[in-house]
This record gives C-alpha cells, sequence and structure tokens, in this order.
C-alpha cells in the first residue's frame, strides 16, 4: 500500500511538514521499495481557502491508503475519511523517520481531525 | 442618491457622521452595512419590525443525476465542492454562492440548497427609514448579506451607507456603485496610513470622494496635507471635545445633542450634493 507524507523538501531526508493542507510537497512511497513521487502542492500553499480539501483530493487521486503528517483539520479529514484514506497526526521528524515509525508499526490512525478549521 | 461613509481605519467616526448626515437629510434611509457589529441603531433607536431571514444559495448535489465528471470542482476558486472516491462532497461554508458549479454542471445534478447567513432588520426613527444587518455567528460571508441590506435602498430615495472599517471584501460590497463616499479618518499616522489605503480603494471604483478629519486638533496636520495633494476636498473637521463625546457615550447624535452641529451637517449634505452634480455635469 502507498502512502504519503507531507514534506518541506524533495528527499527522505527533507523534514516532514507539520501542515497537510499547506505542506510544501507530499512523499508518495511504498514503505517496502526504495522509489518514491514528490508530489507538489504550490498550488495549495497559496490558496486563499480549502488548501487542506485540495491536498485531500491531491493525495487521493495518487491512490494512497494513508497519510503521514503533524496537523489535519476537520475539512481535510473528512475529504481524507470519505476516500478511505487512513489519517496519522502527530508525525514530527525527517520523512525517513517517519517511514521508519510507520513501518515498525509505531503509529496508529488518528480517530479525527487533531486542529480547527481556519475558517470557522 | 446613495452617500457611503468609510474610513479604512475603524473607530474614527463613521457612525458617528453617518446618523447625523442622515438625521440631517429629509427622509432619508440609513442603511448600516457593518454587519458583523452593526451600532448605527444605539443611537438612532428605531422601531424595528421582525427579522427577516436572510440565506444564500449554495449547491446540493443530486447524486443520482451526478456522473462525477468534477466540472464542479474544477471551476470552484473556492474549494468548496469536490469530487472524491464515489461521490460529490461540499463545503457549504467556503461556498460564495456564484453558482457556478450549477452552471458549468453537463448533467443538471446541483440543485439549489440554501445556507442562512443572517437576519436584516428594518425600522423607522425621526422619520428616517433604518435598515442594517447582523451577521450569523460563526458565518464568515458578509458580502452577500450586505447586498442584501443594499437591495432594500429604493433607487429613488437618498440613503447613508454606514459601512464596515477596513478595505476588504465588505467594505467594496457597502461602497460600490454609491454615488460619494465620505471617508473619515483621524489626524494620527493609523488614522493617515489606513486612509492612503481607503483614497486607494475608492479609485479603484471609480467613487468621487471627500474628507472628514474627526478629533481633528489631535495628532498633526499630515492628513490635511495628503488630502490636499490628492486633491480630496476637506468637508468637515470635528474636534477632540469632551461634550461630543459624552453625547456619544449616552447614544445621542451629535446634531441631536448640539443644535449648531445640524446645520454643519446640512451644509455638508448640500456640498456633497453639490460635488455629485459637478461631477456629472
Amino acid at each position: 500500500m502507498k502512502i504519503a507524507v507531507s514534506s518541506k523538501g524533495k528527499t527522505l531526508d527533507a523534514e516532514l511538514d507539520a501542515r497537510f493542507g499547506r505542506a510544501a510537497c507530499f512523499i508518495v512511497l511504498d514503505p517496502n521499495h526504495q522509489a518514491y513521487d514528490v508530489v507538489e502542492n504550490t498550488q495549495n500553499l497559496n490558496a486563499a481557502q480549502g488548501a487542506g480539501i485540495q491536498a485531500a483530493k491531491t493525495v487521493a487521486g495518487k491512490g494512497v491508503g494513508a497519510v503521514l503528517t503533524g496537523s489535519c483539520g476537520p475539512k481535510a479529514y473528512a475529504v481524507l475519511e470519505r476516500a478511505g484514506i487512513s489519517v496519522i497526526t502527530g508525525v514530527s521528524g525527517s520523512v525517513r523517520q517517519a517511514l521508519e515509525q510507520y513501518k515498525n508499526g509505531e503509529l496508529r490512525p488518528a480517530g479525527g481531525p487533531n486542529v480547527n478549521g481556519h475558517w470557522m | 442618491m446613495i452617500i457611503s461613509v468609510a474610513s479604512g481605519k475603524g473607530g474614527t467616526g463613521k457612525t458617528t457622521v453617518a446618523t447625523s448626515l442622515a438625521l440631517s437629510i429629509n427622509s432619508a434611509r440609513l442603511a448600516d452595512c457593518d454587519v458583523e457589529a452593526p451600532n448605527s441603531h444605539l443611537f438612532l433607536r428605531p422601531v424595528f419590525e421582525p427579522d427577516e431571514t436572510i440565506t444564500m444559495v449554495v449547491p446540493q448535489v443530486n447524486e443520482e443525476k451526478c456522473t462525477l465528471c468534477g466540472e464542479c470542482a474544477a471551476i470552484c476558486r473556492f474549494n468548496a465542492i469536490v469530487t472524491i472516491a464515489d461521490t460529490v462532497m461540499t463545503f457549504p461554508e467556503l461556498c460564495h454562492g456564484c453558482g457556478g458549479c450549477q452552471a458549468a454542471c453537463p448533467a443538471g445534478a446541483i440543485e439549489e440548497g440554501r445556507r442562512t447567513i443572517g437576519t436584516i432588520q428594518h425600522g423607522r426613527c425621526n422619520g428616517l427609514d433604518f435598515v442594517h444587518g447582523r451577521i450569523r455567528i460563526g458565518e464568515a460571508m458578509a458580502p452577500p448579506l450586505i447586498r442584501q441590506i443594499r437591495s432594500r435602498i429604493n433607487p429613488d430615495e437618498t440613503a447613508v451607507i454606514d459601512a464596515p472599517p477596513g478595505t476588504s471584501c465588505p467594505v467594496i460590497a457597502a461602497i460600490k456603485d454609491t454615488d460619494f463616499v465620505v471617508l473619515v479618518t483621524e489626524p494620527t499616522p493609523f488614522g493617515l496610513n489606513d486612509l492612503k489605503l481607503a483614497v486607494e480603494t475608492v479609485k479603484i471604483l471609480e467613487i468621487p470622494s471627500g474628507l472628514i478629519i474627526n478629533r481633528s486638533d489631535i495628532g498633526d496636520n499630515k492628513v490635511a496635507e495628503y488630502a490636499a495633494a490628492e486633491k480630496i476636498p476637506l468637508l468637515m473637521e470635528i474636534p477632540y471635545n469632551r461634550q461630543i463625546a459624552e453625547a456619544y457615550s449616552r447614544g445621542e447624535p451629535v446634531v441631536e445633542a448640539f443644535p449648531e452641529w445640524r446645520e454643519r451637517f446640512e451644509k455638508l449634505y448640500a456640498d456633497i450634493c453639490n460635488l455629485v452634480a459637478g461631477g456629472k455635469s
């Protein structure tokens, strides 16, 4: 199963971006393989509103089954949930460290959004 | 004729000016468009009719007709509608009610839902028609409610609009297509900074404007110098006066507390009429 990690940079050594909707990019990969894709999120970085919704649609379009991030708001969470993607929040460190934690089974899906929306 | 009263900076005296100006015009209407914090009624004390609930159109998807083509999501710049998995999700609180999704849908699957955005109240006071709106608590979008208030103004009457502070969308909704904007400021660096933003806004909207300097004997002369350089007529100066402040704190319009100010506000209205007529000739 592929997963998406919100990232501040385009390599596995980049720092995980704590923000889901306005993450710099997403690293998409299958944890059992070395190869990874970088999915840009530039458009959402500058969106006036609804960045989380679009980011959720973007990662859903990559066919991922889980998202590793720092914070996820209610709208992004609702879209990810509807797409059947499990959301793991509160993750930090480098993308590589997040992956190791995930592979070791140290991360558990969040039961819901862990931050409030920015709009209301 | 519609005269709007705007400021850039908050707390400069928009309501003081708008209420006294409206009371100095024969059979006018005051429309308080500061829907997030309406306060003109505190000075005019109108007798209100029952509230009118105001809604705006938001998309409601008929999933039986929807083909999941995604055209609705593609046209929505506010991310208020999104196709995901085998459904369409809507976020009504993000919707600006433009109707784009409905127009773009080739399957006719988008129907009109409604979201309550606030209330409008009409009232009468001292021969004045009064209208204001209150945004629903938690609602973020003021412009649709402000446009609804403005639709209550008859085209052939004289109306004064008390605009919200700032220069963002609610202000644009309140002053756009009015015949004249009275800019109220104070002679401080903050007042000047925000006045400049308001002047730039009014220029883009191509509305003639004039300036009122409130608390005119504090601060410095830079606001007056700026107005002169920009050729914005100085319509009135209101001094920083304890008696005016006390009347304000009791909720008394300036023209009712001080008869000499009624004459000044009547002259203000006449000056505005002349400026508007001069601009049209």
